[in-house]
């Protein structure tokens, strides 16, 4: 069947993007690992069946070192730490992902509001976006997490209301250069309204630079998230990879030398934010070629 | 990854808080903006302060008593002590009116003025994070400006990739690292050894001793913001005529960088630094935890684990009251510093 001349110039555009990320090798390597991380996030119920990490089930003594059985030893509990690390995962990628993508969605919203009106609409909102910049975002989103119900859904809405900010304000600015171009202006001599404006002319342009503010945003919505779990405010029924260096401090396991507990758990953290940041900069400079060669 | 700005922490991004045009306004009327912006902040921080303890969902006296055996005759008790079975507006009053006072309320797990908790811990506090953001300054300009001057050589790639990793480091985690590596000759929690009654200079060195690992781990996740924006700050100097002239003048290679390239590339830091202030104090707090630092990051740690509202409520409105204050600082000194947004 014969392609439409648009669709088969979509095809070769993104080809090109493609093959200009892929030229970027840090992006490469991370994007190849995080599809290892997530898979092994998604077949961890295979992998390590839940009840094999059940503190009334286990036989192995806690503390234990590395050993043929447990290749990362034992928590303080006497679980595997492997195991806990796999089920940690999930939670780490559940929340990134998540409270990036309500973040994103706040901030592109109310940065395109704040760009496309004028007057008052504007000056509110441009004032709430400075109020939530300026914010320390840990120390409010440790406050709403004290005041909320414990659980995975008030991390991910703490992290969400408190992160998007700096996104509202690259789209703000965004979304003022596009509404300078001639083709928005004639959209609007046609008759285009406010919604249709924004709708069909903004939001496709400042996708692609929310897109790899995105990949960003993820890395860092996993560090808040460990950060609360450590903080004691997760939820304390799941594992999660803050939660395992809480109970790392709260036992001593650091002052005594237990590092097969507490080096993994750090180690994961890094690692996928590392990945995060490395495909959300090669993503940035396929997006922007201006920073491309810098 | 030679080049990294968390994007973030891209400068022009981060640099002037409001984008509004404030070049050519004269120096009053920028001013009374700027200190407009900064009371209206406060304000909101104070609002918020109080709404998110009493309109969210959660029942302040409910998430304070959970996990314990309460009868509903203590709750009700709780409530009225709070002054939470009065009318909202009615409690929003007082708490403007205490606040006015310098009133914060009363902490409940300490039993004591939560201003008066917060004013004896604001001291070791301003030490911690004091001694660490001049490390992390210092450090992370000196190593951005040679980075800059020497771009993509073997240098540049290896400050900038390591900064990168500690950058995605959580300080927590670091903190429990250096426990674990250095907690034999170190000592690991407080401020002082307990029971050694030292006074003068071996009371310095025995602080000092204690102040090592958590400096280190806020100086190591804290200066790659530094490093990138001098970075790239001086990269965009680098290009400019005036760097050219200075040659021809026949400066050497250092002279040009230390006398011309530099001082205008500090120009920009200037103002990350005062905004990313306010943000390590909010950085104190896992460090505070890890290392039992009897300051304010701490004492929210405390209130949050308790959970003690009233104390949290105190440390929210301080932390970030100090931040926004700061923010105004930093566009203070930005205008006095730029001379080319001082002409009219």
């Amino acid at each position: 069947m014969a392609e439409s001349a648009v669709a088969q110039r979509r095809r070769e555009r993104a080809t090109e993007s493609w093959r200009e990320f892929a030229s970027n090798r840090g992006g490469l390597i991370g994007l190849i690992l995080l599809v290892i991380v997530v898979a092994l996030a998604l077949l961890a119920p295979v992998l390590v069946p839940l009840s094999t990490l059940d503190v009334t089930q286990v036989t192995a003594m806690p503390n234990e070192p590395p050993s043929g059985q447990h290749l990362l030893g034992t928590d303080p509990f006497g679980r595997d730490v492997l195991g806990t690390l796999l089920w940690g995962s999930r939670i780490s990628l559940l929340v990134g992902f998540t409270a990036t993508l309500m973040s994103m969605t706040i901030g592109t919203t109310v940065g395109m509001l704040a760009g496309h009106f004028g007057g008052w609409v504007q000056q509110v909102l441009l004032r709430v976006i400075d109020f939530f910049i300026v914010i320390p975002s840990l120390v409010l989103a440790i406050t709403l997490s004290t005041v909320l119900e414990r659980g995975v859904w008030t991390i991910i809405i703490a992290i969400g209301v408190t992160s998007w900010a700096g996104t509202a304000r690259i789209v703000r600015s965004q979304t003022l250069t596009i509404e300078s171009r001639p083709y928005v202006e004639r959209a609007t001599a046609l008759g285009a309204g406010d919604g249709h404006l924004l709708w069909w002319h903004v939001l496709p342009s400042v996708m692609p630079l929310v897109l790899a503010n995105t990949t960003l945003a993820v890395g860092s919505a996993i560090i808040s998230e460990s950060t609360l779990s450590f903080l004691g405010l997760g939820d304390p029924t799941v594992f999660s990879w803050g939660s395992m260096l809480k109970s790392a401090l709260d036992t001593g396991s650091a002052t005594a030398g237990f590092w097969w507990f507490v080096l993994p758990p750090g180690v994961a953290i890094v690692l996928v934010v590392l990945c995060f940041t490395l495909v959300g900069r090669a993503l940035e400079a396929v997006v922007n070629p201006a920073l491309r060669g810098r | 990854m030679s080049d990294a700005v968390p994007s973030a922490l891209a400068p022009h991004e981060a640099v002037t808080p409001s984008d509004e045009p404030i070049r050519g306004a004269s120096l009053g009327r920028y001013l009374a903006t700027k200190a407009l912006g900064a009371a209206i902040s406060l304000l909101m921080v104070v609002v918020l302060g109080f709404f998110a303890f009493r309109i969210l969902p959660g029942d302040p006296v409910l998430s304070m008593t959970r996990g314990r055996m309460v009868t509903p005759e203590e709750i009700a008790r709780l409530r009225r002590e709070f002054g939470l079975d009065q009318p909202l507006v009615v409690q929003f009053g007082r708490y403007l009116a205490d606040l006015t006072r310098g009133d914060l309320g009363t902490s409940f797990f300490y039993n004591a003025p939560v201003s008066r908790l917060i004013a004896e811990r604001a001291g070791s506090t301003l030490l911690l994070t004091g001694t660490a953001a001049v490390i992390s300054i210092v450090l992370g300009l000196w190593l951005g400006q040679r980075a800059a001057w020497k771009r993509n050589s073997g240098f540049d790639k290896a400050t900038t990739g390591l900064a990168l990793v500690f950058w995605s480091v959580p300080t927590f985690w670091l903190g429990l690292l250096l426990l674990m590596a250095f907690g034999g000759p170190l000592p690991t929690g407080g401020m002082i050894t307990p029971g050694l009654n030292a006074t003068g200079f071996a009371y310095v060195v025995d602080v000092a001793r204690h102040l090592v690992l958590p400096v280190a781990a806020m100086v190591a996740v804290t200066y790659a913001q530094y490093l990138m924006t001098m970075r790239s700050s001086m990269l965009e100097e680098m290009t400019a005529d005036y760097l050219t002239t200075a040659r021809a003048k026949g400066l050497n290679e250092d002279g040009v960088r230390t006398k011309h390239a530099v001082p205008n590339a500090l120009l920009p830091t200037v103002t990350i630094i005062f905004m990313t202030l306010g943000h390590l104090i909010g950085g104190a707090i896992t460090v505070e935890t890890v290392f039992s630092w009897p300051g304010l990051g701490y004492l929210t740690y405390q209130a949050l684990s308790a959970p003690d509202l009233p104390l949290l409520q105190g440390t929210f409105v301080v932390f970030s009251s100090i931040v926004v204050i700061m923010n105004f600082l930093a566009d203070l000194v930005y205008r006095v510093l730029d001379p080319r947004l001082k002409a009219a």
